[in-house]
């Protein structure tokens, strides 16, 4: 780990976050490859440079730490399906309503406003006024 | 045991699935999985009387002592035959009941098949939890059977309350189990009662949660109302679930439990003091009841109340005279319900002020409900008639302190159930007759048709039973002696009789008798006084109250954590994985020092990439944006190549080449730039707020990291493994192939995955598209493309593609030992696809193979799949290497293992998901669907 390099992945983070943040999906696409890279470069940087880590090209003892690229290899290709997938999304969401902004939930928005709870305790109120009264003598 | 419970269970799931087609042939099928269960403990009774216990064990986790534990005694074998053996008339009575016509009759019985079973393996559980289980199932299959018709809002809303309030009591009665269970150290219901008694708070604290439980199930006092909601549920129903079966769950808990801890301090005052307030309550409002069916309803609360106070009492001779009243309120009040369902499907009403006057068809009914009546009331030569006199001598020898008060307060409560048993017969059969003559307008009213036999035939077999366990009680005698043995082992043996010569329980009966009658005559001049019944607080009130503030409660938060927003989402989780970290970071503060500043590649790559990564937050226009996000992979690359990771760097060129690629194809179809976005300063502010939260912790988090390594890394050992173990001298390869092959088979899964919900997401409604197309819109596209075609560019694309085509091969085979590798080669594959792209479009794309992308992405995923799974046929692990030496012509000698079998089913996966992707997004924008 070098400072540069702690200093570029902190970078990409923070403006990778910063395009998650927004709504247009097109933007968040970017901010995740974004993020991505910067994890990349953490777990790259977390083992030990050196030589590319191929038996007979180099002594073992000066070769780069293979565990991590493995994990970042997976990652990057990962991310290539994950951002596949959200290009769908947003052609979808163009589509649909010919922009690639994600709304609000509708559906929470009216169960934040007790739309849906409202109406299941007027029916136990209304069972209970009408079900439970003596009928008298 | 466990072979009849799941009778019941495969039997009620079969006729939720299917039952419907059967009409109402459905419940004579239903009526099997009891019918059997009854011939099996009828068949195992002998034994049973004999003292024998059957039991049956199947552990489940055994170190938690989860276990499935059955064990039939008498008291479990009374249970279990007045569940099965009602639940048997129960069904015949329903396929009478409901015309064919009747909607939802197949989930209806299933529903009680499931419930059955659910209340068959409750009284035979010997473990608590199992118990639990069985318990919480019986709730959740009355609530749906009581809200059967889901299109009206009282049933929905009694269902909700049978449901909140006794699975709340349930949810108690767990608290309770595992408090108990901490203490005495056991689950099991046996071991529980041979061993010591536990004391003290903790079990107070326990028994008081599980008697919650129990209360709520039999709707005791204040929890009772959901009972009398519940006869919303259709007559057959309540017949079985409110009256004979469910409700006493709760009745059999505190009989299981009474003989250990009765003598406990909070034990007695509690259970009979709100058991005797529910026997008179109940009691009175069912005094002042028109529905006939309500009537039974506080009726059976009332009922429920006495058991409580008899197997509560914890003394043998209570328990006995529990158990009998338990057998007879089984059969009088089923058949009471019985009646009442035929009154109503035959005349329309059960209101005693509209019943009509029941002709001579209805003979047989009559006497059936009277005798069932008489036994409700107490009246000699009917089975509860017995339990009465049972009840009273059990408390005339004044067992414990209080039992005068008792003793007092059942005497009080049997009037008023003699009262109301009246009330009932009156109502229902002499009242309608008498009014006619009164009013003389008997020729005018249509009288109702008298019921067909084999409606009346369940309620006839058990109001027999009545009498004839009420004229020759001895001949429960083995049968009762073995089940009160059950609950309390010391118990002598038990001596029924209907006539036990003078004393005090017989002067009490006639008192009762004679108090009854009385209330019956002074009707009028009594209701003043009795209407203070319904004065009595219930927990009716208390119960809107809570649902109210749940419901605004759940209301408010769920408008809080789950608002909509895709931005706070993200913004909560973001700011929360950069705060707790960071918080930990503080607390436990160690600076390393700093490290180097820079390798001297570091700094203009470094540059580059935060350039790149400005320019994409900050373009105003799509593509640039998708451009600089490119250049940012191209610096990761050179990255990686200065870093010693010349696999990575391949990957990710070949990664970024194919996602600009799909990008641009992406984003032809979105408009060009961005429209300005109408956030406010603050919101902008928060973005930014969090993203220099995270920026600033990545920072830290980063330079902390590099300098805290304490131990040596794995990878020496991997480093060191890789050529003997795993065959190959690339060490990356060999941990995506060997090392971590199960990670890398998860790996190209979630590709498979993401691919496949891509096209799904983009071509949703394209094949109406195309089926529009094949009537005559198809050619204008084909002409299209026809006309874009460039001949040199198409030329030199067809010798390309093959050479890269051979090149991913190279890379695929050599990359065990060499930079290479599936994804490298795949992904080779994918750029070779996108030259023929830009050359002839889809359609040269789709030309190329005889074989479906997806088809190539299920067989990469299969090979890999096989490859993994194929060393198990030899005994041996999943995903163990085979190896052999081979040199192949032009592609050199490698050693040819399964791994590169494996890299083969990954290599044909990138390349499916490449082909995918085309699929999804490569069709000319006029052949999208609009």
């Amino acid at each position: 780990m070098t400072i540069v390099l702690a200093a570029t992945a902190a970078t990409l983070f923070a403006v990778g976050t910063y395009l998650v943040l927004q709504r247009k999906l097109s933007r968040i696409i970017i901010g995740l490859s974004l993020l991505t890279h910067g994890a990349n470069i953490l777990m790259i940087t977390s083992g030990r440079r050196g030589a590319p880590p191929i038996i007979g090209r180099a002594d073992p003892s000066t070769f780069a730490d293979p565990l991590p690229q493995a994990l970042a290899l997976t990652a990057i290709v990962i991310t290539f399906a994950v951002t596949i997938l959200l290009l769908a999304l947003g052609y979808r969401s163009w589509l649909l309503t010919d922009d690639d902004e994600v709304e609000d939930d509708l559906a929470d928005r009216a169960i934040a406003r007790g739309d849906i709870l409202r109406k299941e305790i007027a029916d136990q109120e209304t069972f209970m006024s009408h079900e439970h009264g003596d009928a008298g003598p | 045991m466990i072979a009849i419970l799941v009778t019941f269970g495969v039997l009620g799931m079969v006729l939720l699935t299917f039952g419907e087609r059967l009409g109402r042939w459905a419940f004579l099928v239903a009526a099997l999985a009891p019918a059997v269960s009854t011939v099996w403990v009828c068949a195992q009774l002998p034994g049973i009387v004999d003292g024998r216990v059957v039991s049956e064990h199947l552990s489940w986790v055994g170190g938690l002592g989860l276990a499935i534990d059955l064990r039939l005694d008498g008291f479990a074998a009374t249970m279990t035959l007045i569940v099965s053996g009602i639940g048997v008339l129960v069904l015949l009575y329903a396929a009478s009941y409901f015309s064919s016509d009747a909607p939802h009759l197949g989930r209806l019985a299933g529903l009680l098949v499931l419930f059955a079973g659910a209340m068959v393996g409750l009284v035979q559980s010997d473990h608590l939890l199992l118990l639990y289980t069985c318990w919480e199932i019986t709730s959740v299959t009355s609530y749906l059977l009581i809200g059967n018709d889901h299109t009206d809002a009282d049933a929905r809303a009694a269902a909700l309350h049978a449901l909140l309030v006794t699975s709340a009591g349930g949810l108690a009665m767990l608290g309770g189990f595992v408090l108990l269970a901490a203490e005495s150290g056991t689950y099991r219901l046996s071991e529980l009662a041979d061993g010591a008694v536990p004391g003290g708070a903790t079990v107070t604290a326990a028994l008081v949660l599980v008697l919650l439980g129990a209360f709520t199930k039999s709707a005791q006092y204040p929890f009772h109302a959901w009972l009398p909601g519940a006869m919303a549920a259709p007559t057959p129903i309540s017949a079985y679930l409110h009256s004979a079966t469910m409700v006493k769950a709760g009745v059999y808990l505190v009989a299981r439990l009474a003989p250990i801890f009765a003598a406990t301090m909070v034990w007695r005052p509690l259970v009979l003091t709100i058991g005797l307030a529910t026997l008179v309550a109940g009691g009175l409002r069912a005094l002042r009841q028109h529905d006939l069916k309500l009537l039974l309803a506080f009726g059976t609360v009332s009922q429920l109340g006495l058991m409580v106070v008899l197997f509560g009492a914890g003394t043998p001779e209570a328990t006995t005279a529990g158990w009998v009243l338990l057998v007879a309120h089984a059969l009088f009040k089923a058949t009471l319900f019985f009646v009442v369902g035929i009154i109503d499907h035959q005349t329309g009403t059960r209101d005693i002020r509209e019943i009509t006057p029941l002709g001579p068809g209805w003979r047989r009914v009559e006497a059936t409900a009277a005798i069932s009546a008489a036994s409700m009331a107490g009246v000699p030569l009917a089975a509860g008639f017995i339990a009465k006199e049972e009840a009273y001598g059990a408390f005339a020898g004044m067992p414990f302190g209080g039992s005068a008060v008792v003793l007092a307060a059942m005497v009080g409560g049997s009037m008023i159930t003699f009262a109301y048993g009246v009330r009932f017969y009156w109502g229902a059969f002499v009242e309608p007759r008498r009014r006619a003559r009164t009013e003389g307008d008997e020729a005018e009213l249509e009288p109702a048709s008298a019921p067909s036999w084999r409606f009346v035939a369940p309620g006839v077999v058990m109001a027999g039973a009545s009498v004839a366990l009420g004229v020759a009680p001895q001949v429960l005698d083995p049968f009762a002696s073995v089940a009160v043995a059950s609950l309390h082992a010391t118990a002598e043996a038990v001596h029924l009789e209907l006539w036990h010569g003078f004393n005090l329980a017989l002067a009490l009966s006639v008192l009762t008798l004679g108090g009854g009658w009385l209330l019956v005559v002074f009707n009028r001049r009594t209701q003043s006084v009795l209407a203070t019944g319904s004065a009595v607080p219930t927990g009716e009130a208390v119960y809107l109250v809570l649902l109210r503030a749940l419901a605004v409660t759940s209301r408010r938060v769920t408008g809080i954590v789950q608002n909509g927003s895709l931005p706070a989402y993200s913004g909560v989780i973001l700011a929360t994985a950069a705060v707790l970290p960071a918080a930990v970071l503080l607390s436990s503060w160690d600076w390393p020092g700093w490290p180097a500043f820079g390798a001297s590649g570091d700094v203009p790559i470094a540059g580059l990439l935060i350039l790149a990564a400005f320019g994409a937050a900050t373009a105003r226009r799509r593509f640039s944006a998708a451009v600089f996000l490119g250049a940012a992979g191209y610096a990761m690359a050179g990255l990686f190549v200065v870093d010693g990771a010349p696999d990575l760097a391949l990957t990710q060129v070949a990664v970024e080449t194919l996602t600009t690629v799909v990008f641009v194809l992406v984003l032809r179809q979105l408009p060009d730039r961005f429209e300005r976005q109408s956030s406010s300063g603050r919101r902008r502010a928060v973005r930014l707020g969090v993203a220099g939260l995270v920026g600033a912790t990545v920072f830290v988090f980063a330079i902390i990291a590099g300098g805290s390594r304490i131990a040596p890394p794995v990878s020496d050992e991997i480093i060191a493994r890789a050529e003997p173990d795993g065959h190959g001298r690339n060490i990356v390869n060999v941990i995506l192939v060997d090392f971590r092959a199960l990670d890398t088979f998860g790996e190209i899964t979630v590709l498979a995955v993401a691919s496949i919900g891509a096209v799904a997401l983009a071509r949703v409604g394209r094949r109406v598209a195309e089926e529009g197309a094949e009537e005559g819109k198809e050619p204008v596209v084909a002409r299209a493309e026809g006309l874009n075609r460039i001949v040199f560019v198409d030329v030199s694309v067809r010798v390309i593609f093959h050479a890269v085509l051979m090149a991913s091969l190279w890379l695929l085979f050599a990359g065990h030992n060499a930079p290479g590798g599936g994804f490298v080669g795949g992904l080779l594959v994918g750029s070779a696809i996108t030259l023929r792209y830009i050359a002839g479009g889809m359609k040269d794309v789709r030309g190329r193979s005889r074989f479906r992308p997806w088809t190539v992405l299920g067989a990469g995923l299969l090979l890999a799949a096989l490859t993994a799974t194929f060393p198990l046929l030899g005994g041996g692990d999943v995903l163990d290497v085979a190896s052999a030496s081979v040199t192949v012509p032009l592609l050199g000698t490698a050693r040819l293992s399964t791994a590169l079998v494996f890299d083969t089913g990954v290599y044909l996966t990138v390349v499916g998901m490449v082909l995918m992707a085309f699929e999804a997004f490569g069709d000319e924008p006029a052949e999208a669907p609009t």
